[in-house]
């Protein structure tokens, strides 16, 4: 078995790695709980990674860069809300734009000022966010040493960068944003009933420019986060789809901030888990039985329903058995609780996997925000 | 309703948008140090100029094709079928698996048993994402995203853990049997006599499918009753349903048709150019269709002719990151400039356009 150490070195890993995810999934919970569904995450990160680290290495200060991340990042925002709220164009394929725009400007740009091949400059220390180690906190040179406490003290808690307690913070502050005060009432209710709030005499335009702004701060941390903290320059593509997959956690979090913060930790520990091990070792047995179980659950949910459930869920059923029997024949000379590899592409998939089930509503169902994707037109 | 005459709505707005789109390109490419004429006349040269330009032109066209009718299949039955990424890599290893292990005699054998099961695949890789709209109400979008995900890590299980050759460093499947080798333009040429005619362009045969798919998705959405009930659903679900309309099966059958499309593109990438199962050999261009899609009004002409402008713009791009210093990924921000004017700013595009036709009407009364 892995030892303690190991253990909270994954955790500390965990939280590294969730802080741009919880960020940015907070992002998108403030624009889709005002009815603007946000395909865009991923691109706004992508900028805000880019232009903070630019910033910080043209200027040298990471303040700076973080001020230019969560500007490129709010003029992003804008011009989503330009597009879905003032034009009433189509959300989602204002969002594809937007990814795609900063994919490509981002480079085009870096090219320009760097020539490095699309990368900013390593940032030099005053470019980067440091790690802030609480005192008493011993280095990682004597942690081997240390009682469990002091590494759970050192690794875990101390150690990390400004960023990385400011997104824990954001939850509460998120979560007393929305239900505890005024704007909060008011901006869950435009993104469930826009009209309503119409009648009342409150600007929908201005509640949901609100709150795709917040939105855009957000993203912008964690895009200078991921460019001066976690790493310490811009690489191209660097978001890494985490856009995405924070979208993912936002409908596993069913669009709530402390939900947010378990749904992110717990993606953030799948990239953990595969950053730390190369290859995860499983019993033959308990692989075949879990699939079989998996399997069988499937079939005895679609037995009394209609044609489509047999054979769509069925055939899964009958993959997934395939799958197993397969684990089973590959390790028959060598007896079923030898050790089989899983492949870490699955781990990396399981975020996706996860959201999908949740929103095919198996296990507890994800239900969005009654108005999202839809413009408000005021004349109806 | 109607302010504009049709030609307007078909022709001027997307030209229009491209035109925003060009213009800001321009500015663009002058801020980083670079003339946009001259860069202009690159793109041209090495794109329509060289037989061999057309061949890589037509290439991308043909992928092109393929992912953006999937895209206004889907947009027909008013879903948005993002994952065109996800089934185009599944599609890739349907044609791997039939390329590898079944021994074709001869390529026109092959290029059905590929297409088959390109198609076959990307359909099963829509599929689920369609069912669970269908029946489970999770928004196609957000799934799909995922199954392009999902997508690229199968890919990546299938191509290192399943086909790649013991002792092979090289994340790649082992090299398709010689009978599966589809003719380039090169070999057409040669044959015609024509010897140095699109050397080395990876330009096949698949080309002629995808021309074949557009003239079926023609005949698919606006002559059939299968079209018919596609389009009435996309236009209004609740008067599609009152005239008997089944939601659940148009919605299936549409992303599917949709995943099949994406699918196929594989012939024209695994089967056609690489000729084994290479990681990243979608290259975007499931993404692409959606620009595609919205840039040809979701109409298979329009596909057709959009389809070949970005082609040209891959080539070109190719171009000019080879011989100046703008890099190739210029040609994303066009292609998101475009994706923004013909589709989330549409209306900024189409106001000034509108008022000027109002104001003709007005004049004429």
């Amino acid at each position: 078995m892995i030892d303690f150490l190991t253990l909270i070195q994954v955790l500390d890993g965990t939280l590294r790695l969730a802080t741009p995810l919880l960020l940015v999934c907070l992002a998108g919970l403030f624009s889709e709980r005002a009815g603007i569904f946000d395909i865009g995450l991923e691109g706004k990160l992508l900028a805000a990674a880019f232009v903070s680290a630019a910033f910080a290495a043209i200027t040298g200060s990471v303040w700076l860069g973080l001020l230019g991340g969560v500007l490129a990042s709010i003029l992003l925002s804008l011009l989503h809300g330009l597009a879905s709220i003032t034009l009433r164009g189509d959300q989602i394929i204002s969002g594809v734009a937007i990814n795609f725009l900063a994919a490509g400007l981002t480079v085009v740009i870096a090219q320009d000022l760097f020539g490095q091949g699309g990368r900013t400059p390593p940032l030099k220390s005053g470019g980067r966010f440091e790690p802030l180690n609480f005192p008493w906190s011993i280095s990682s040179k004597e942690m081997s040493d240390a009682g469990p406490l002091m590494q759970l003290y050192s690794e875990l808690l101390s150690g990390h960068s400004l960023l990385v307690y400011l997104a824990l913070l954001t939850v509460p502050l998120s979560w007393f944003v929305l239900y505890k005060t005024r704007f909060g009432l008011r901006l869950r209710a435009v993104g469930e009933n826009p009209a309503a709030v119409d009648t009342a005499g409150i600007s929908v335009v201005g509640l949901r420019y609100g709150a795709v702004v917040i939105g855009g701060i957000l993203c912008g941390i964690a895009g200078a986060y991921i460019a001066t903290s976690l790493q310490a320059n811009f690489t191209k593509d660097m978001s890494a789809g985490r856009g995405f997959i924070a979208l993912a956690a936002l409908i596993f979090a069913k669009w709530r901030p402390w939900y947010a913060l378990g749904a992110c930790l717990l993606f953030g520990f799948f990239f953990a888990v595969d950053n730390r091990f190369q290859n995860i070792l499983m019993p033959a047995w308990a692989l075949s039985s879990l699939l079989i179980f998996i399997s069988i659950v499937l079939l005895s949910y679609v037995w009394k329903k209609d044609y489509l459930d047999k054979v769509v869920l069925g055939g899964l059923a009958l993959g997934i058995a395939i799958i197993s029997f397969m684990v089973i024949s590959s390790v028959w000379t060598s007896g079923l609780s030898s050790q089989v590899k899983i492949p870490v592409v699955f781990i990396q998939s399981l975020p996706y996997v996860l959201t999908v089930v949740v929103l095919a509503g198996f296990v507890g169902r994800a239900i969005p925000p009654k108005a999202g994707g839809q413009p408000y037109i005021k004349e109806r | 309703m109607d302010i504009m005459p049709k030609w307007v709505d078909i022709i001027v707005v997307p030209l229009f948008s491209l035109f925003l789109a060009a213009f800001l390109a321009a500015l663009l490419i002058l801020a980083i140090g670079e003339s946009p004429v001259a860069a202009l006349n690159l793109m041209i040269e090495g794109t329509l100029l060289r037989s061999a330009g057309w061949g890589y032109m037509l290439y991308y066209t043909t992928n092109f094709i393929f992912t953006g009718l999937a895209v206004s299949v889907a947009f027909h039955a008013a879903l948005f079928n993002i994952g065109g990424e996800g089934q185009a890599m599944i599609g890739g290893l349907g044609v791997a698996l039939v390329c590898l292990f079944i021994p074709w005699p001869h390529w026109t054998l092959a290029i059905i048993g590929a297409s088959i099961g390109a198609a076959l695949f990307g359909m099963i890789w829509a599929g689920l994402p369609a069912y669970l709209q269908a029946k489970r109400g999770s928004h196609i979008v957000i799934t799909t995203i995922m199954f392009n995900f999902i997508a690229a890590g199968v890919l990546i299980f299938f191509v290192v853990d399943v086909l790649k050759p013991t002792g092979s460093m090289d994340p790649a499947s082992a090299n398709f049997p010689a009978s599966t080798h589809l003719p380039t333009f090169q070999d057409i040429a040669s044959l015609m006599g024509f010897e140095n005619a699109f050397r080395s362009a990876p330009a096949n045969v698949s080309f002629f499918i995808a021309l074949f798919a557009c003239v079926a998705t023609w005949y698919l959405v606006w002559r059939s009753p299968l079209g018919y009930e596609i389009r009435a659903l996309g236009k209004s679900g609740a008067a599609a349903r009152y005239a008997g309309v089944r939601p659940v099966k148009i919605i299936m059958i549409a992303m599917m048709i949709s995943g099949a499309l994406c699918g196929m593109m594989a012939i024209n990438t695994t089967q056609g150019e690489s000729e084994r199962l290479i990681l990243n050999f979608t290259e975007g261009a499931g993404f692409i269709g959606i620009a595609v899609a919205l840039m040809g009004r979701s109409h298979p002409a329009g596909v057709f002719l959009a389809a070949l402008l970005f082609g040209f713009l891959y080539q070109g791009g190719a171009e000019l990151a080879l011989w100046t210093k703008i890099p190739r990924e210029m040609i994303v921000v066009i292609q998101a400039l475009v994706i923004l004017f013909t589709g989330a700013l549409s209306l900024m595009v189409r106001a000034p356009l509108e008022r000027f036709f109002m104001s003709i009407k007005k004049a004429d009364v």
